[in-house]
Order: structure tokens, then C-alpha cells, then sequence
């Protein structure tokens, strides 16, 4: 197969030039953490098997950028509370159907009765209460900033439209903080950080400037192909042996260095920040998530239907917080495999394939020794 | 990483892992989800946990869960396989529910080695479907027997109320006499075994994800719906009894094909991916969608596993067969890790291809 754009960001043989490059670089006694902030990017690097190009002592640890594995089993309990206890169309990604709540899954919800809908964009949803207009259709929008523009657009347009039976249940989430609150935890010690390149699109590069100032570590951009992946390796791995530490932009061809104003103009039109929030594993970061603004008030789902709202402690088992900030390895997780599969998840870093733990189950899970005979 | 990396934690772990996995499932679900539909992890549970356990009794056909069931009648081996169709839309780029409910039976019995003789029909009709709609259909099945080769022996129709049927849902049955120039079976999977498939996969899935237009992509793609029994008739000639295993590659695409055959024969299954024939319009839409060709639906590809000193031959002769021109060698069996499917990635690395979870897609057929 064949795809412009796309092959030339796959090709093997630039991918041994460069893992050689990165060999050249690392000092045969050290070892190397560097974390993918992104789960497209631990997707990606299990995808490619890109670990196997790797010298042993660089380590790549995975990072809290899975917009999926970050939702707490509260939200989730307070969307099916929201599908089941209204008239409505619930509208959601297909990753967060399979999302355990207290009690059970949105899936389960749906084939109890609730009409749950998967759909591919926000737009998706605003088209679904378009074609019921007696129904209620309410959209759960998650993700970082990445997608928080189209859940904005989408929420003007059913506005510009006098859609009025569409409202969204917003749990878009903010990647500065929970960053600032990882490097933080004593527990860590990481060399760098390859930086979210979808989020880039959006904020720019410019918001990791305080991670090379405040807390002296490299930042590179990059994209998801796996050639990008490998340069911006090598590219930390050239600020550490030059003695630089500074946010550097592999994914240049996407990312501008200040971000995209329009995105983030719609954005601040449509949603204000909460005073917190509470994150899968990571507990109430302050001033980490949006909610809509005053002026959108109106198609706040929560306003309209209200939830529970009740707090749900993650399973005594689950150990997604400690797999969201790198500190184990998902095998390292005490139900990792066993009770946690991809078809049975406790933890939401099982479910979404951007989760370290699907990641790593789905495509890495194989004794490397044990090689094909 | 290199072999060390692997610390005896996660080996430990993995170890644990497979064993779990290697038990016979239990059907616990409380109640059917889609996913028990898709053909993947969750259905290979309803299929292991709740159907084979109830209703095969030891030793007969069902354990062997073939695409079809052979049973022996006055030691003449007949093949025999039922299926549903409840695609929606019932028609698309390339196909119609009632073409697919005459290829897709007919080429559960081609992969098990036999040619198709006849098909039983049951229509399952929804009060207000247009009777033309229904007339074109109709014209479809006939059709695509003709094509097929087989006949519509017996039938049946039923009506149900309005919002209960989408239209319409067809059943099939079929049998045929088993071929005598091969012997087929999971269990005659050697490793060294050379896999072939027989053109380009994941045409069927994403015809039908364009044609419901729930994702404003618009591309060429048409369902590759069409009777088998011309490549396998090819196969058989060509490779005869070193012609070890087929499969037909329908619901959860040639992945989930991969993972149950390497599971029924305990062996390891290495896929070259770089070597996967795909269409660029499939590759680009599910490179968009986020999904991997190796696991969307094919209605009109097969399987096969051939033995090393037959399969250049029998990928030639493959190749000269009307529609399986692109034909390719796509990995090898191995002995080790059993019951595991490993892809060397394009990029060089590696990594596991496993069975499906969830449902991507439902209702392709």
C-alpha cells in the first residue's frame, strides 16, 4: 500500500539512519527516561515497534495525554445517570462507551435500553439533532485542547443554526497542568519530554517553555509518524550531549510556534476554565479543565439535565495513576492482563487504545527473548 | 528494546497473561452488546463459552467451529454452513445484502473444501419495504447464483412489523460434497507453512462504513463481494494435500482469521505487514478512521495456508484466478509463541496483532 504524505514518514531504512544517530548519541552508562507526553504517541510507538529500535538504555515512559484514560469514574456515572434518566440521544466517541463507570459501561447502558449513539466528530452529534428534532440530543466531549475548537465550533454553529434541542456535556481538559503537577511528584526523574503534537496544533509550542526554565528539561514537539517520533528523540538526546534545554519544534510542518489564534479565539469565546477538576488516578487538579462560559451557558448539558455529581473513588486495585505519570510500567500494574483486559477494563488506560496499558496488551505484549522459531 | 530489556517481571506477567488467555472463555456478559456481533473477542466468547459447550456433544462437527460443519453421510463427506445477513444498507458500492447472502454461504463451503451445490433462502421481510426494493434483491440472489453456480433448493419468508427489521434480513443455508484432491483443517497447520491471502484486504467494511455516509469521506471503494469457489478449485489443483487450511477473511477481517487459526492449532503466526496488499483508498480511509485493514471485513478473500514447497505455485496459480490478481504471500507459521500473532511491522519493529475488541463497525453483513 501506498499513501503520499504519509509513506515517507514510515520508511525503514531512514528509521535505521537515525536509530543509528541516536546510538551514536547516548553514553553507554547512562540511562535515558524520556516520556511521550501524548497517547498518540505511545499508540504510535507500540504500533511501529518502535521501541525495538532503540538502544536498551534509552526508555521511553508514557505520559497523561490520553484524553479517554484521564476521565474519572464519576463523569462517566454522571453520563449514564444523564442517558438513562432522560428521554435523550447520548452522543459519545467509541473509546468512551467501553469506559468502566461505577457500575457499568456505556455500552451496557445501551444495550439496557439508553440511546447511547458512537459517533466520529461533535458535528456528528449536532447532525443527529438536527434529523430528531423532538429529541434531546446531547453531546459528552472530552479531550484535550486538540479537539476542544470543534466541540467550540460546533456548539456557535447549533447556536448560528437555532438548534435548540442540542447541548454537550463538557469534560475537555487542559495539558499544562496536569504536566505542572507531574513534575512536581518527587517520584519522578525523567531526561525530557517528547511534547503532544496534536495539542500543539492548537496552543503552540510556547506553553513548555516552563519546563526547560522551571524545572531544566528538554521539550521537542514532534509528530506521530514513527520517522518523527525517532528524530525527536534524537533531538533531546543532541540538547542533553550539547548541554542545551529548550522547547525545540520537530512537527514544524503543523505546529506554529505561537499555535493557531483562531482556535484558541473560539475557544475562549465558548469555554471558561473550572475552578478544578478531577482526573483518573491524578486526583483535583486546580484550573486543569473547561466548562462552557457564561455566554453558553444555555447548552451546558449539565445545566439543562443535572447530574449526580457524586465522587467515585477509583477501584482499590487500579493503579492508572501511577501508569498516567510513568512511575510503573503497565505490566507493573497489580491486575494488569489478569482482571484489567481490553474486553473486561477496571482502568481507563486499558480501554482507549491511546492508553498505555491497551497499548502495550494490545501490541507489545510479547516475551522480545522468546523470538520467533 | 533488546532481549535483556525484557526484565523477569513483565516475563513472569506475560507468562500469567497466556495462560489466562489459553483457558476456554466463559460467557458472563449479563446482557449482548454489539460487540458480540463483531466477531472478536467478544464473540469468539458467546461462540466458546455459551454455543459449543451446549450444543456439541464430544467428538462431533461443531468443535471443530469451521467456517462450515462436515458431516459423513453414507461416507460421502458433506459440507454444510448457515449464515445471516443484517447489513445495513442492504445495497452499496460493489454488492447488495441479497449478492452477499449468496457468496457469503457459498464460500464458508469453498473454504472448507467443497464446491457449492445448494442454498436454502430465508427472507426476512419488513412491512412497508418497498416491493421493488424487495424485486431488485430477488433479481440479486438470482443473479449471484448464476455467477456462484449454485441453486436456490428451498426456501422461506417471513413478515415482521414495521421497525423490526431494517428493511430486510436474509438467512442461507448451503451444502456441497467435500473435494478429494485436498484435506482441510486447523489441525493440519505446520509451522514453515507459507500464508497466503488472496487479494487486497478490508474492501468490504469500508465500502459499507462510506456507504452509511456517517463520515463525510468520499472515496472509490466497492465491496469485494464475489464467489470463492474459482481460487480455491485453483488452490487445490495446485497444491493439492500441501494445501493445509483456508479461511474465508469476513467479520473482523484477516486478524481475527490469523488469531483463531492460531490458537485452534497452537502454533505461531508471523505476518510480514509491509507485504499485506491493500487498496490505497481502504489504507487512506482507515488510516483516517483510525483502523487497521488487517481487521475490516472482506467478503471475498480467503486464507490459506500452504506448505513451503507448494507455495510459490500455489500463489501463481492463485494469481491467474479472475479477481485474486493481487494475491500475495503475507508471513509464515511458527512454532513459537503459540496461540500468538506477531507482525513485523514496515517500520522494522515489532509487535503482537491481536484478537479484535469492541465493535468498530457493526452490521457489515
Amino acid at each position: 500500500m501506498t499513501m503520499k504524505y504519509m509513506d515517507e514518514f514510515r520508511d525503514a531504512e531512514l528509521g535505521r539512519a537515525l536509530a543509528g544517530k541516536i546510538l551514536d548519541a547516548v553514553e553507554p552508562g547512562r540511562h535515558y527516561k524520556v516520556m511521550e507526553v501524548c497517547g498518540g504517541h505511545t499508540h504510535s510507538i507500540y504500533k511501529y515497534g518502535i521501541d525495538d529500535l532503540l538502544p536498551e538504555n534509552v526508555e521511553l515512559v508514557h505520559g497523561p495525554g490520553c484524553p479517554v484514560c484521564v476521565i474519572p469514574m464519576g463523569r462517566v456515572d454522571d453520563g449514564i445517570a444523564m442517558a438513562t434518566e432522560n428521554d435523550i440521544i447520548f452522543a459519545c466517541f467509541g473509546d468512551m462507551m467501553r469506559v468502566p463507570g461505577s457500575e457499568k459501561t456505556l455500552t451496557e447502558a445501551k444495550a439496557e435500553g439508553a440511546d447511547i449513539r458512537m459517533v466520529y466528530s461533535p458535528l456528528d452529534a449536532l447532525r443527529l439533532a438536527k434529523q430528531n428534532p423532538d429529541r434531546e440530543v446531547v453531546f459528552f466531549a472530552i479531550g484535550f485542547e486538540t479537539t476542544a475548537p470543534s466541540t467550540a465550533l460546533t456548539l456557535k454553529r447549533a447556536r448560528a443554526e437555532g438548534v435548540t434541542n442540542f447541548s454537550c456535556m463538557c469534560n475537555h481538559v487542559t495539558i499544562v497542568p496536569p504536566l505542572r503537577a507531574l513534575l512536581e511528584s518527587p517520584d519522578l526523574r525523567l531526561d525530557g519530554f517528547i511534547g503532544p503534537g496534536h495539542v500543539s496544533t492548537v496552543v503552540g509550542a510556547r506553553p513548555f517553555e516552563f519546563i526547560p526554565k522551571d524545572y531544566g528539561k528538554p521539550v521537542v514537539v514532534a509528530g506521530f509518524e514513527p520517522l518523527d517520533i525517532l528524530h525527536a528523540i534524537s533531538m533531546i538526546l543532541g540538547q542533553l550531549v550539547e548541554g542545551r534545554c529548550e522547547v525545540e519544534n520537530q512537527y514544524s510542518r503543523v505546529v506554529p510556534y505561537d499555535g493557531n489564534p483562531a482556535a484558541l479565539k473560539v475557544m475562549s469565546e465558548v469555554f471558561e476554565l473550572r475552578p478544578h477538576f478531577e482526573w483518573r488516578g491524578l486526583g483535583f487538579i486546580s484550573q486543569s479543565a473547561l466548562k462552557l462560559s457564561e455566554a453558553y451557558a444555555e447548552l451546558d448539558a449539565e445545566q439543562r439535565f443535572g447530574v449526580p455529581g457524586v465522587r467515585v473513588a477509583d477501584p482499590k486495585a487500579c493503579q492508572c495513576g501511577e501508569v498516567l505519570k510513568g512511575v510503573i510500567k503497565p505490566y507493573e500494574c497489580k491486575v494488569f492482563g489478569t482482571a484489567c483486559t481490553p474486553e473486561h477494563a477496571i482502568g481507563t488506560c486499558m480501554v482507549s487504545p491511546e492508553g498505555a496499558c491497551a497499548a502495550y496488551y494490545n501490541y507489545g505484549r510479547f516475551a522480545r527473548e522468546k523470538e520467533l522459531v | 528494546m533488546a532481549d535483556s530489556a525484557v526484565s523477569e517481571r513483565e516475563q513472569k506477567v506475560l507468562r500469567i497473561i497466556e495462560t489466562a488467555r489459553a483457558k476456554r472463555p466463559r460467557f458472563k456478559d449479563e446482557t449482548v452488546t454489539m460487540a458480540h456481533g463483531a466477531g472478536g473477542k467478544a464473540t469468539q466468547t458467546l461462540i466458546e463459552g455459551l454455543l459449543v459447550p451446549a450444543l456439541a456433544r464430544e467428538g462431533e462437527t461443531l468443535e471443530e467451529m469451521g467456517d462450515a460443519g462436515v458431516v459423513t453421510i453414507d461416507d460421502l463427506g458433506i459440507a454444510l454452513s448457515t449464515d445471516s445477513y443484517v447489513v445495513r444498507p442492504i445495497s452499496f458500492p460493489g454488492g447488495s445484502i441479497g449478492e452477499l447472502a449468496v457468496n457469503g454461504t457459498a464460500n464458508d463451503l469453498a473454504v472448507a473444501g467443497a464446491k457449492p451445490k445448494a442454498l436454502s433462502l430465508s427472507l426476512i421481510l419488513e412491512e412497508g419495504l418497498p416491493a421493488d426494493e424487495l424485486r431488485a434483491q430477488v433479481e440479486a440472489i438470482a443473479q449471484a447464483a448464476v455467477v456462484a453456480d449454485v441453486e436456490i433448493a428451498t426456501g422461506d419468508t417471513k413478515v415482521v412489523e414495521r421497525g423490526h427489521a431494517d428493511g430486510m434480513y436474509i438467512c442461507t443455508a448451503g451444502i456441497g460434497k467435500v473435494d478429494s484432491r485436498g484435506r482441510l483443517s486447523p489441525r493440519g497447520i505446520r509451522p514453515g507453512d507459507r500464508i497466503i491471502v488472496s487479494g487486497t484486504v478490508g474492501d468490504h467494511g469500508s465500502a459499507i462504513m462510506l456507504a452509511r455516509d456517517e463520515f463525510s469521506l468520499d472515496a472509490e471503494i466497492l465491496s469485494d463481494t464475489r464467489p470463492l469457489w474459482p481460487a480455491v478449485d485453483a488452490l487445490l489443483d495446485a497444491a493439492g494435500f500441501e494445501l493445509h487450511c483456508m479461511r474465508d477473511a469476513t467479520r473482523g477481517g484477516v486478524a481475527s482469521v490469523l488469531n483463531e487459526l492460531a490458537r485452534a492449532s497452537g502454533v505461531a503466526i508471523s505476518v510480514r505487514e509491509a507485504d499485506v496488499p491493500v487498496n490505497a483508498a481502504v489504507a487512506g480511509a482507515a488510516e483516517m478512521l483510525g483502523i487497521d485493514p488487517m481487521y475490516v471485513a472482506n467478503e471475498g478473500k480467503l486464507v490459506a495456508f500452504v506448505a513451503p514447497d507448494r507455495a510459490e505455485q500455489a500463489l501463481e496459480a492463485l494469481r491467474s484466478v479472475s479477481g485474486c490478481e493481487q494475491a500475495a504471500e503475507i508471513g509464515e507459521v511458527k512454532s513459537e509463541p503459540p496461540g500468538m500473532v506477531l507482525v513485523e511491522t514496515a517500520f522494522g519493529g515489532k509487535r503482537v496483532m491481536d484478537q479484535l475488541v469492541g465493535d468498530p463497525l457493526p452490521r457489515i453483513c
